[in-house]
């Protein structure tokens, strides 16, 4: 088999191509949306502490 | 031995030891991770029955246990939480739910993908899938319960109460297969006797679950660290960490 014939052969799937590639993606994407969250999380309440230590200092 | 116990559930404690945690979990994770679609998409021979449209487990089985182990770990630590009152135990479930439900909705998503060339449907009221849907109903609602109070505390306890409750769920998501006829295929690797894959086929799918264990270890990190802030914002240590 040449080489184009079986990276056509691998993208393909054996014909699941729509199934397979879909399940890695959504994977992908449920992988990176679980870090960019939990960062955006801790920075949201790093924030949070953040801004009310300032108005604590400034009431004072 | 429980002052130990104790200072080690301690909130700095806990945060600190997150933030060193987090790169010891994220590391394996993306190294097994990248290992398993690699060798499990590339180098695993497709399955003689189902062909290349098996390679799905390399992300459906390790989601699907995930949401099994996110849910447990979520149920002890909120029995931890309301048993001996340690306030880091109910950030812990917290910052498990919505971890555990994308995995729940990744294991449907990817099963759902897998039911239609093999069983000719997306979706069928097989005892699997349906149970699996009830425990993404469930992280809902513990998630949901948590918020309704204005009183975080009660939130808590609420929402401990329940995870604990639909902790039932558990082994009847593990053994619908083997108690109700059902579309859904037998246990392939978790098998008292030799699994029944081949070696080829198993590594990957072993590596993608100690990949995404290690990954759930790194994100919980992150999460509670997040939780901890969130619960201690008016505490010296707090202000002393974020103010040095």
């Amino acid at each position: 088999m040449s080489g184009g014939a079986a990276v056509g052969g691998f993208w393909a799937m054996g014909g699941y191509a729509r199934f397979v590639w879909p399940c890695f993606a959504f994977a992908f994407a449920v992988l990176v949306w679980n870090l960019w969250a939990a960062r955006r999380y801790h920075a949201q309440a790093r924030r949070r502490v953040q801004r009310a230590l300032a108005m604590a200092g400034t009431q004072a | 031995m429980w002052t130990w116990f104790y200072r080690l559930a301690s909130p700095p404690h806990v945060y600190r030891l997150a933030a060193t945690l987090t790169p010891w979990f994220l590391i394996p994770a993306l190294i097994a991770i990248g290992y398993g679609v690699i060798d499990g998409l590339a180098f695993a021979p497709p399955d003689y029955q189902q062909g290349d449209a098996f390679r799905i487990v390399y992300v459906h089985a390790p989601a699907a246990w995930m949401s099994l182990f996110c849910y447990v770990t979520m149920a002890v630590s909120g029995a931890i939480g309301l048993i001996w009152r340690i306030k880091v135990a109910h950030a812990v479930s917290a910052a498990s739910a919505p971890i555990g439900a994308s995995f729940t909705l990744l294991a449907l998503f990817t099963g759902s993908l897998w039911g239609r060339p093999m069983w000719g449907t997306f979706w069928a009221w097989d005892p699997r899938l349906t149970s699996e849907l009830i425990l993404l109903f469930l992280y809902v609602g513990v998630m949901s319960l948590r918020t309704a109070f204005e009183d975080s505390s009660r939130g808590d306890r609420a929402a401990a109460l329940l995870a604990i409750v639909g902790v039932v769920n558990v082994p009847i998501i593990h053994y619908s297969v083997v108690w109700w006829n059902s579309l859904h295929q037998g246990a392939t690797v978790a098998r008292l006797g030799k699994p029944q894959m081949t070696p080829s086929m198993l590594w990957p799918l072993l590596a993608m679950l100690f990949g995404f264990m290690c990954f759930y270890g790194a994100v919980l990190c992150m999460r509670l660290r997040g939780e901890v802030l969130q619960r201690e914002g008016q505490s010296r240590w707090v202000r002393e960490a974020l103010n040095p």
